[in-house]
């Protein structure tokens, strides 16, 4: 089929190489079956949160009937209700936007202080970088769930403190990654020139290197949103986090007494967290292979 | 070798040091005050007790002054007092150490033993059905919440087939001697343990099926195999080695990961472990503990990151020798 166009066609077909490479990169995402999975669970799931509300207008702390009512057993609460008689969807669709909201608020406030961090200790090197460097580590040892539990305890557990406490022990990573792009791009020929043209640091850096290091960081970037929704749903699954807003983890919380006798009320807002990070990863692993074809082999 | 030695304990000495100062600023940055944070809002704040804070931790002298209190006490030691326990700190958080050291070894040990043996499986033959079995395991590993998963393993377990135990460490009818009792222990072991194992397990799957491709794609492969090593041979010795070290390293990276995994396993399983003790102390506000387990935990990390360095080194002789 293609080489009878090709041959028919009397101009030229344009060569894969006039298109841009993120152009490029979306036909390799394309072709994927599972980042493309990936990306439409993310597209239902976030429907769900955004639209859910008006297609099913129910409060999810409402009282709407018997306690532990099984899915199915009345046709207008299709997904049972749980310990106190709330509807299992309502929260279900209520959660996830608590979930989802915190999980990408938190990831961008890793990326944040993580670019900034790298960039800063790749790009100067020397003192700079080990200061950092010595930085970063330290906030390495912490583990991330102890320190984020006590962070959000001893201030208040609003939905705001949740995203900073995940953001502020999750940016190591991002740090070192942003730090070695930044010091393998920094020795290539156009940094140089354009220092020779006599560009200041920071355009150097915001404007020159940071856009030719952004495939690693956006990959990075999507798998650190998976991260942070698995940590808030901890968080909340805890207790920790914003007890008068609906969370899925919340849910699995505040339904565990009654798992043996009501497995939906702990099974299914679970099941929500596995597909939303799920989503996530898929498209994290299709953007990964884009952004490097040659290590698709792998 | 000896600098390099003393140089990683100096570093590691300076980490536990910011470590303690970080648990101070922390007392200092919460709203209210300290005495009231330190007394735990729900425990017995009498003012006799907050009186005694007052006078232990120095509050009414300058804010260096009480740092250096607190590090000294720290130093020998000493982390304060949990007024809800009505328990040295330190000592509380020693007898719950035990539990959750057991559970991070016995979950680590799985994941890397099975981990490595599946990615090894996977490299032979890397578009093969045990290769896709390894993507998929490795995604959904890393997907579900761990306390989910073992969420899941407690309806399994507790009503459908009721082979392992799904709460707590020992079995407090059972009469026995210590063989007894570690059976027991083992047998309470396996849920928590496999459920915190999983998600590692799945990760160093796939590490290790990445690296033994890479691995065998290298020229002391192909030597070995020219001068008629058998291919046994070359994977499990020759390649195995090598690719085992990138496992070994995030292994190392992830301990603080793995401990906060281990919180929330702890307590789903009723765990009597750090994790359980942390969350208990949370809801009580008992901070002199929950900040004392914080600097344990992180005082595990780094020697976890120490050994890790110097198993890293055993691997692979190359890191030994060089810098």
């Amino acid at each position: 089929m293609v080489a009878i166009t090709t041959v028919s066609t009397p101009t030229p077909t344009p060569a894969p190489a006039a298109r841009g490479p993120m152009a490029e990169a979306w036909g390799i995402f394309r072709r994927s079956p599972a980042a493309m999975l990936g990306l439409v669970i993310l597209i239902l799931v976030t429907l769900m949160t955004v639209a859910g509300p008006f297609l099913y207008p129910v409060d999810a702390f409402e009282i709407v009937w018997a306690p532990l009512t099984p899915p199915g057993q009345e046709a207008n609460i299709p997904l049972g209700t749980d310990n106190l008689g709330r509807d299992t969807l309502a929260g279900l669709i209520a959660g996830g936007r608590a979930t989802l909201a915190v999980g990408f608020a938190a990831a961008a406030i890793t990326m944040v202080i993580g670019v900034v961090i790298g960039s800063y200790a790749g790009f100067y090197g020397g003192g700079v970088d080990n200061l950092l460097m010595r930085f970063t580590e330290f906030f390495q040892v912490l583990p991330p769930l102890l320190f984020a539990m006590v962070v959000v305890t001893l201030f208040q557990p609003t939905l705001v403190n949740v995203a900073l406490a995940i953001g502020v022990v999750s940016w190591p990573q991002t740090a070192r990654l942003t730090r070695s792009e930044f010091r393998r791009i920094r020795t290539l020929e156009y940094v140089s020139a354009m220092r020779a043209i006599g560009a200041s640091n920071s355009h150097v850096i915001w404007r020159v290197i940071l856009p030719n290091a952004l495939p690693p960081l956006i990959v990075s970037a999507t798998l650190t949103i998976g991260m942070a929704i698995l940590f808030e749903a901890g968080l909340s699954f805890l207790g920790l986090s914003d007890p008068n807003v609906m969370s899925w983890g919340l849910m699995i919380g505040s339904g565990r007494q009654y798992l043996l006798d009501a497995w939906w009320v702990v099974t299914l807002p679970g099941l929500m967290i596995f597909l939303t990070v799920l989503g996530v990863s898929l498209v994290g692993d299709g953007l990964n292979d884009a952004f490097n074809p040659r290590m698709r082999e792998r | 070798m000896f600098n390099r030695v003393l140089r990683q304990l100096l570093y590691a000495a300076a980490l536990i040091l910011a470590v303690l100062v970080l648990n101070f600023l922390l007392i200092q940055l919460a709203p209210g005050d300290p005495a009231q944070v330190i007394a735990g809002e729900m425990g017995g704040a009498n003012e006799e007790v907050m009186a005694a804070i007052r006078q232990q931790y120095g509050l009414d002298k300058p804010l260096l002054t009480q740092l250096g209190l607190y590090l000294g006490r720290a130093l020998q030691g000493d982390l304060g007092m949990s007024y809800f326990y009505n328990r040295p700190v330190t000592e509380l958080i020693l007898s719950r150490l035990g539990p959750t050291l057991l559970l991070v070894a016995a979950a680590l040990g799985f994941a890397m033993i099975v981990g490595t043996r599946l990615g090894l499986l996977a490299a032979r033959n890397p578009r093969g059905l045990s290769s896709a079995a390894v993507t998929v395991l490795a995604l959904v590993g890393y997907s579900a919440p761990v306390f989910w998963t073992g969420l899941m393993l407690v309806i399994l377990f507790a009503a459908k087939i009721p082979l392992f135990p799904v709460a707590g460490m020992i079995d407090v009818v059972k009469q026995g001697g210590p063989l007894m009792r570690a059976l027991d222990i083992a047998h309470h072991l396996v849920l928590p343990a496999l459920t915190l194992g999983l998600v590692y397990l799945a990760q160093y799957s796939r590490l290790t099926r990445a690296s033994m491709l890479e691995v065998l794609g290298a020229d002391y492969i192909r030597t070995a195999r020219a001068k008629g090593v058998s291919e046994r041979r070359v994977l499990n010795h020759h390649a195995f080695r090598n690719a085992l070290l990138p496992v070994v390293t995030v292994a190392g990276m992830q301990f603080g990961a793995i401990i906060s995994g281990a919180v929330l396993v702890e307590t789903v399983f009723s765990w009597p472990g750090l994790g359980t003790l942390a969350f208990q102390s949370i809801l009580a506000r008992d901070y002199p503990t929950v900040l004392g387990i914080l600097f344990f935990s992180t005082l595990i990390v780094i020697i976890a990151n120490l050994l890790t360095d110097f198993v890293s080194r055993l691997l692979d002789p190359r890191l030994a020798g060089g810098r």
